[in-house]
């Protein structure tokens, strides 16, 4: 099938970048669209063009490190799907395809479709952690946690940071991002000891990167490719306010 | 963890929604108040005027109601301030727009305009207490002595021939349909802004919000269409 891709290009941080429209003449329905982007940055290379600068990694749909805004959506238009998983079959013969980074003030581009996500790491450094060594596994039915958080925690814990939920988000807002590590970890026995202040922390921290507010869109939970619930933010809310209003 | 936490909670993206939320579900709730109050301009002309009146005299003049609407003024600002502000952050939030972007794949049309919807709402509220709430409190409503009331500041009056001019009633009815599809989203939203999300009760409570918000608009709608339709005969 013949594709015309019209891509971000943008040489460098400080750079102004600008769409460039190519041609990509034989793709293959089976492709997946990173390897879609191999072709055409091969094909970019021969002739003698700077490639395309996009970030992947497993291409598996576990790791998070693929992003694009494709077509208006976070991840292209399938639900539930990393680029990486996304299929050229989703596409027709002739079809235009809108490709740009993730945009927002707190992922600023490093360069093409590449965005610099190291505000996630950076909240997670204020407090999306448990500060105790808790050794080797321990048994089984050690530590009672009712199946309900188990589940709810597993959920939280799906996220793979990729930053959809930003990228997708009207005000470029993280509280799906941030609500999920919160959660996950208020759930769980591990987590409580530092319950509050790690609300407090995390919020603190996804606050100072500039990341917009939240205005409960839920466009987030559509977008999210884990299917992250917007019930997390609202853990988050409640996490947060209950802390702030007994922290001393 | 170690280092010191220091930000105030209104200072922080959370707080400020969930001041959006306590102040709008609180608008809710007197806008609830409100409507029931006007409906009583569907009554028959004679025992309308009376009896609005009277209520009119009774909503500025008890101590308790006093508290209610201090708490209303409050809220409206709070809620128009924190809003903006909350708007232009957001906007600061993604200086470079996309290229393309399909809005309308994952949110619904009223949630992705609620600053703008907002906005158009405190147009709408500098009019209105112009109209009536200024005219009330200091302007000059002609007095007349009612049978049963007493010396009554004529409002009814004042309401009834305002709503014959066809433009007056289209600015209402508008602003009706934005308070619709501003309550539409903001009902439940507050709920989540404060935390409140559950399985079971969340679709219904956001259920409610959004007949809330038809049932609001439209019977708030139908009193202006009502006066106007009355007095051409």
């Amino acid at each position: 099938m013949r594709l015309n891709l019209k891509i971000w290009r943008q040489k460098s941080a400080k750079a102004n970048g600008k769409m460039v429209d190519y041609t990509l003449n034989e793709v293959n329905p089976e492709m997946s669209f990173l390897e879609m982007m191999d072709v055409l940055n091969q094909q970019l290379v021969e002739w003698g063009d700077e490639p395309v600068a996009f970030d992947h990694d497993c291409r598996e749909g576990i790791c998070g490190m693929c992003s694009m805004f494709i077509n208006g959506r976070a991840h292209g238009p399938m639900t539930g799907t990393t680029t990486c998983q996304l299929h050229m079959r989703h596409f027709k013969d002739g079809d235009t395809i809108v490709i740009e980074p993730w945009r927002a003030a707190a992922f600023p581009v490093i360069k093409d479709l590449m965005v610099d996500r190291s505000a996630f790491d950076r909240i997670i450094q204020a407090g999306g952690y448990v500060s105790v060594n808790t050794g080797s596994a321990p048994d089984a039915n050690a530590l009672p946690i009712p199946k309900e958080n188990a589940d709810m925690a597993f959920d939280a814990a799906t996220c793979i940071g990729c930053g959809a939920c930003v990228a997708t988000c009207k005000n470029a807002s993280a509280m799906l991002f941030v609500g999920a590590k919160i959660s996950q970890l208020s759930l769980l026995p591990q987590g409580q000891p530092e319950r509050e202040e790690r609300a407090i922390r995390m919020v603190e921290q996804m606050d100072k990167e500039g990341f917009g507010n939240c205005t409960n869109t839920g466009a987030c939970e559509v977008e999210c490719p884990k299917g992250i619930s917007i019930e997390n933010i609202a853990r988050m809310n409640r996490e947060y306010l209950k802390a702030k209003i007994a922290q001393k | 963890m170690s280092g010191k936490t220091q930000s105030g909670l209104i200072k922080s993206s959370i707080g400020k929604k969930v001041f959006m939320g306590l102040t709008g579900l609180f608008l809710c709730l007197f806008l609830a108040g409100h409507l029931a109050g006007n409906l009583q301009l569907l009554l028959p002309a004679e025992v309308a005027r009376d009896q609005f009146n009277a209520y009119a005299k009774f909503m500025t003049t008890n101590p308790a109601v006093k508290v209610l609407s201090y708490l209303t003024y409050f809220s409206i600002l709070f809620h128009a301030v924190d809003g903006l502000y909350l708007a232009w952050q957001n906007k600061k939030a993604r200086p470079q727009a996309y290229y393309k972007k399909d809005d309308a794949a994952n949110a619904g049309w009223a949630s992705r305009n609620m600053a703008i919807l907002g906005t158009l709402l405190l147009v709408f509220i500098v009019i209105h207490m112009k109209s009536f709430w200024y005219e009330m409190h200091f302007g000059s409503v002609p007095m007349y002595a009612s049978v049963e009331h007493g010396e009554l500041k004529d409002l009814y009056t004042l309401t009834v021939s305002a709503f014959t001019q066809w433009w007056y009633v289209l600015i209402y009815v508008v602003s009706m349909a934005v308070v619709g599809f501003h309550l539409w989203h903001g009902f439940g939203s507050g709920f989540q802004s404060l935390g409140m999300n559950h399985p079971a009760y969340t679709p219904i409570l956001n259920g409610f919000g959004k007949g809330f918000a038809v049932v609001v608009s439209v019977l708030f709608a139908i009193l202006p269409i009502y006066i106007y339709l009355t007095s051409l005969n």
